[in-house]
């Protein structure tokens, strides 16, 4: 294991001479690989940063469909496909459903406070940095031109059986926790039970009542008075 | 897709990772937390699948992980919008400020 220093310098040659451009020429494989990250990056800082609500919804909409593009860049379609599937398709809406049904989507979110946006930023940017030199000092070992065979029927074989690499038992605790996950939220979502409304209405006569009882004894007196 | 090295793919997944925990950081508002999460879980995804396709293309494990992630995320984000319309119905807000009855 080398034992190289982490400085700076090392960081910004790695930058600098990346290992492709010995022979300074990009392939149009390369180019699209940077356009997609570019797309991703670009949108997934719009979407944090934007303080249009509705807007940083869109935002993040396309930050997934830029990583499903880089899922399609890297030959795997079935994820692309469940991601497009799952995110775009389903979290993305009901996301975009809650904005609706709490706020005013034209309303300007408020400023972060300062002093917690520059510090975020130097705590994001230190940590970035740190993760970034560990990645790259790191010697991973690629292993050559294998292809990878992500067919639709090899996943679903290996996802059901239950042999030495098979993931038979997370599926299976997967499926209850899409159960629990959904029993919890129709829980958590329902109105109040009936006992608790029953009381809450009862509150509200009782402060009718002694508020209407209040008004007659008022008029009374007036009669009286008068 | 080899001449692109797996630094680089790796160095988009952390950017977007600590892209996600700015937002983190610095907003206030239930939902938009809420996507900065969804950003993090993401680049984990990219990070689980570069690994499979680059370092062990003879097995699928990667995959199987990322589908995972994939569907506890939707849990996840059913679960949390489900708690954040419970939110609004009591304190007809959703900044995570004005909910502090159970702060110590």
């Amino acid at each position: 294991m080398k034992a190289e220093a982490f400085t700076i310098d090392h960081l910004l040659f790695t930058i600098d001479h990346p290992p492709f451009t010995k022979n300074n020429h990009l392939t149009a494989s390369q180019i699209i690989f940077y356009i997609i990250s570019a797309f991703i990056l670009g949108t997934g800082l719009l979407a944090v940063t934007t303080r249009k609500i509705f807007r940083s919804a869109i935002w993040l909409l396309f930050s997934l469909i830029g990583i499903a593009a880089l899922f399609f860049w890297m030959e795997l379609e079935f994820i692309a496909a469940v991601q497009i599937t799952v995110y775009v398709g389903g979290i993305v809406v009901l996301i975009i459903f809650s904005i609706f049904l709490t706020q005013k989507s034209g309303n300007q979110m408020a400023k972060p406070v300062r002093s917690r946006a520059i510090f975020a930023g130097i705590a994001v940017l230190i940590g970035f940095i740190l993760s970034y030199l560990l990645i790259s000092q790191y010697d991973f070992q690629p292993a050559g031109n294998q292809p990878l065979d992500a067919s639709v029927g090899n996943i679903g074989t290996q996802l059901m059986s239950t042999g030495e690499h098979g993931y038979a038992l997370p599926f299976e605790a997967v499926s209850i926790l899409l159960l629990a996950a959904m029993i919890g939220c129709i829980v958590i979502a329902m109105k109040a039970d009936k006992k608790q409304e029953t009381r809450n209405k009862a509150q509200d006569n009782t402060r009718e009542n002694v508020q209407d009882t209040r008004d007659k004894n008022e008029e009374n007196e007036r009669i009286i008075n008068a | 897709m080899n001449d692109i090295p797996l630094t680089h793919i790796l160095f988009v997944s952390t950017a977007l990772f600590f892209i996600g925990m700015y937002g983190l950081f610095t907003r206030r508002n239930m939902i938009t937390m809420l996507m900065s999460i969804e950003l993090m879980l993401n680049s984990v995804n990219i990070n689980f699948v570069a690994f499979n396709k680059y370092l062990y293309p003879n097995q699928l494990n990667g995959i199987f992980f990322t589908i995972f992630i994939i569907t506890i995320a939707a849990a996840e984000a059913v679960v949390a919008i489900a708690i954040i319309i419970n939110l609004y119905r009591s304190h007809h807000s959703i900044d995570v400020e004005d909910a502090g009855e159970m702060k110590w």
